[in-house]
């Protein structure tokens, strides 16, 4: 028999600890509902989501039940809308985004993601529509989440998109004054996004992946704070990071075991399971404690990077051997409006724009649910997404932008969205025009790092 | 399938003999039961056999619920892959 102190843990890991599965996503490819009609083609996409995604919340809360873990969000992602609007004559692709909200409402699931185009060498037909409508889409929907790949370590930066995408981030979050700028929330600029990533809002389904499957992504950051609160006093930094894997080991054990039944039930196959622990905005679920835990008297100061470089590795040495298949973004996230630390240290001002680009080097995802001033400008927001891009281009991971500019706010106000969303305040950025750069427009070339064969 | 009931709470005369009337009535085959008591904390562990329950899962989890809580204790039941995926390799 089980141990009873196991057992016992477990239970606490879930009633005090915040431990929970943060989504069941499956992936659905949309290649098969391509048509010259627009309508015809929202048509099939909403038919094929709702018939292949039918069972998705029920399943969900089944296992939720069954097993007594807490799943919080059902998903779906979709192939990159930009693709499967290419034939379409009728450039209002928007259709395509009421057709996504509107099957995510009728299965009743969360968010539902791949309102996407991949542009890191160029725009193909489609794509540039897709695009330009990506405000109105998020401004109309209020479930459907955006993403855009606008550069690889393969193939450089595509500094078009990059200016574009400026502008687009400006509009989203104008166009959603009046709702707290949710839009730009729901929008990610992506450099080497993964295909198979189950967290929003940069979820969408690649192209090389089957027809439908179900992707885990695991949460956590709760449970290892506690376990470095409970046993890391006076503990080496090799010890701290042995607590930070065992950890890792067990919430990773549970996504799987979550994803292979929720496999198994929806006779749908397993994809993978992310090993990101993802914070949410209540107190104790919160990455930034983590860091504070290890020593650091507040998440931002000296030290803070090193400290993210060990959790971020122990997360995944830990992680990668409790699953059969591991992919996504996994690693450790570092929301700011998402995570109740980030959110105190960026308010007493240790943690500010530079530092958490700094982090982002070492960790997951990037600069995520970042609240900017409602002024910037949008050449400055791409200038940001240059930065960061390049980060992940030339270090061969993935790296993110999901900057929300607070219409009509300045910095030190602050900008409230709820749910999981959470709330973050206004943070500077720095002076400086980089326009000129930024203008040029063209492609930034690929780095060395991409020539492996 | 089994099951596992954990059983939480400051200690009280007859938890025990609550919760096990409440599989009982179920049908519910206890198979093996632990319990410790730490201080005032009452904690026990109660490996169960459901395929028999007159009850679906969810009513079963509801009953013993409402158990928990007329007796001050807080009661989960979880499928007992739940810990086996979590604590052993």
């Amino acid at each position: 028999m089980l141990e009873t102190k196991d057992i016992l843990e477990t239970i606490n890991m879930i009633d005090n600890d915040h431990l929970d599965v943060r989504t069941i996503t499956m992936g659905i490819s949309l290649l098969d509902c391509m048509d010259e009609d627009i309508d015809k083609a929202c048509g099939k996409v909403y038919d094929k989501i709702c018939r292949y995604a039918q069972d998705l919340v029920k399943t969900g809360e089944d296992i939720e039940r069954e097993y007594g873990i807490p799943i919080i969000n059902k998903r779906i992602s979709v192939s990159p809308i930009g693709m499967i609007a290419a034939p379409c004559q009728s450039r209002n692709v928007v259709k395509f985004a009421k057709a996504l909200d509107k099957a995510a409402d009728n299965l009743g699931v969360n968010f539902i993601g791949g309102y996407s185009a991949l542009v890191q060498k160029g725009f193909s037909a489609g794509d540039y529509a897709l695009i330009e409508s990506i405000p109105e889409a998020l401004s109309v929907t209020e479930k459907v989440c955006s993403s855009v790949n606008i550069g690889s370590t393969k193939a450089g930066l595509n500094m078009d998109a990059v200016k574009m995408m400026g502008e687009i981030v400006k509009k989203s979050a104008e166009k959603t004054a009046d709702r707290d700028c949710i839009g730009a929330a729901k929008l990610v600029v992506f450099c080497n996004a993964p295909e198979d990533n189950p967290f929003m809002a940069g979820a969408f389904h690649g192209v090389g992946e089957a027809d439908c499957v179900i992707n885990v992504g695991v949460s956590g950051p709760g449970v290892v704070r506690a376990a470095l609160a409970k046993n890391g006093n006076g503990k080496s930094i090799d010890e701290i990071a042995d607590m930070v894997k065992k950890t890792a080991f067990k919430i990773t054990r549970m996504g799987q075991l979550v994803a292979k039944q929720a496999s198994k039930r929806l006779c749908v196959p397993f994809g993978i399971v992310d090993l990101s622990l993802a914070p949410t905005p209540a107190v104790g679920d919160s990455v930034a404690y983590i860091l504070e835990e290890m020593g650091l008297e507040s998440c931002g100061c000296h030290g803070t990077t090193a400290a993210l470089a060990l959790l971020n590795d122990a997360v995944k040495k830990g992680g990668v051997m409790a699953s059969s298949h591991v992919g996504g973004l996994s690693g450790a996230f570092i929301p700011v409006s998402e995570d109740a630390g980030m959110i105190a240290a960026a308010k007493k001002g240790t943690l500010d724009i530079t530092k958490l680009e700094c982090m982002t080097a070492v960790c997951s995802v990037g600069l995520d649910m970042i609240v900017v001033p409602g002024d910037i400008t949008s050449e400055k927001i791409s200038a940001i997404i240059a930065d960061e891009a390049a980060i992940g281009m030339v270090n061969s991971k993935t790296t993110a932008v999901r900057l929300i500019p607070a219409i009509g706010k300045k910095a030190g106000e602050e900008l409230s969205f709820g749910g999981l969303l959470g709330s973050g305040p206004v943070m500077p950025v720095r002076d400086g025009d980089p326009s000129v750069f930024i203008n040029r427009g063209g492609r930034l070339p690929a780095p060395l790092q991409s020539l492996k064969n | 399938m089994k099951a596992i009931i954990t059983v939480i709470g400051k200690d009280s005369v007859g938890i025990l003999s609550k919760v096990s009337s409440a599989c009982a009535e179920a049908d519910v085959n206890i198979i093996e039961v632990t319990q410790s008591v730490l201080q005032d904390m009452f904690a026990m562990v109660m490996l169960v056999e459901i395929d028999k329950s007159t009850l679906g899962f969810d009513a079963l989890s509801e009953k013993l619920e409402k158990v928990g809580e007329e007796s001050n204790t807080k009661i989960h039941i979880m499928h007992e892959d739940i810990f086996n995926s979590m604590h052993k390799i």
